[in-house]
């Protein structure tokens, strides 16, 4: 049975929805170019737009990308 | 001190006569990255268990060479493919002994909790909207969605289970996954539309 937190949990990925998302393999292909994006300080929401809407909803995703991007700071 | 190159470089290199030594600076580097990302999410044997990941790493990296597209760094993508292997492993290691089952039936304790009806700061019409909206949803939810959507939608969205654990369990994997809970997702926003309902206003007035 649902409560309003749950509720809540599956409106906000009800209204994240798009017809265009792109799933984990795409996301994970062009996460090395979105991380260096970032990293230059350059718009990469804008350039990837698709990236950042897809680590939005996938934890899995995001958890790679915010750990990668504490493993290239750590190395240059 | 590691030799600065460039992505030719590292192809070259890694293949080439010199393999040897850019394994080593590769290795090097990534265990630096791992080291200092998982710092603070791994609290015991961190070194031992970091050159195992980076060991996988680098066996993988080198099977996928030819798969560079040389859109990034080639340090870059390396890290990417290490920091994939670890946080692979870790999860595996968390979840190892959960069954399906057990993820399903986890966490139930507060379904029933009747926080709609206790919230005493929405006024009695709220009360009913959100009673009636909820019981909407649900019927959605029961009959709109496949068993399969049902179980992805509960474990990830719901309980925020890792995507690649609750794949491995349901016999797929994490893309397919994705798939799966994005057609329930798709299908449930049309549903409320088609029934008048605008799923941003609902949410809207859920998170005043």
């Amino acid at each position: 049975m649902l409560d309003l937190t749950k509720l809540k949990k599956i409106i906000r990925s009800i209204v994240a929805t798009r017809d265009d998302e792109i799933g984990c393999a795409d996301c994970f292909r062009e996460l090395d170019r979105f991380v260096e994006l970032v990293l230059d300080g350059k718009n990469a929401d804008e350039a990837l737009p698709l990236v950042r809407h897809h680590l939005d909803l996938c934890g899995d995703c995001r958890e790679e990308y915010e750990v990668l991007i504490e493993a290239i700071r750590a190395t240059v | 001190m590691i030799a600065e190159r460039t992505n030719e470089d590292w192809l070259q290199d890694l293949q080439g006569e010199h393999a040897e030594q850019a394994i080593a600076d590769l290795r090097e580097i990534l265990l630096r990255g791992l080291r200092a990302a998982l710092a603070s999410r791994i609290r015991r044997d961190l070194e031992f268990v970091v050159e195992d990941f980076v060991q996988d790493a680098l066996l993988k990296i080198l099977a996928n060479l030819h798969t560079f597209r040389g859109e990034s760094k080639f340090t870059t993508w390396a890290h990417k493919i290490a920091v994939h292997v670890a946080y692979t492993e870790l999860r595996r290691r968390r979840w190892h002994d959960i069954s399906l089952q057990e993820m399903i039936d986890s966490f139930e304790g507060n379904d029933f909790t009747p926080a709609i009806l206790t919230d005493t700061d929405v006024t009695p019409e709220d009360k009913t909207t959100r009673r009636t909206l909820l019981a909407f949803v649900q019927r959605m939810i029961d009959e709109e969605l496949t068993e399969r959507q049902r179980t992805a939608m509960n474990l990830v969205v719901l309980k925020g289970i890792p995507m690649e654990e609750v794949a491995r369990r349901m016999d797929t994997n994490r893309n397919a996954l994705y798939k799966l809970i994005y057609d329930a997702r798709q299908r449930l926003k049309r549903s409320m539309i088609e029934n008048g309902i605008a799923p941003d206003e609902v949410l809207s007035e859920f998170e005043d």
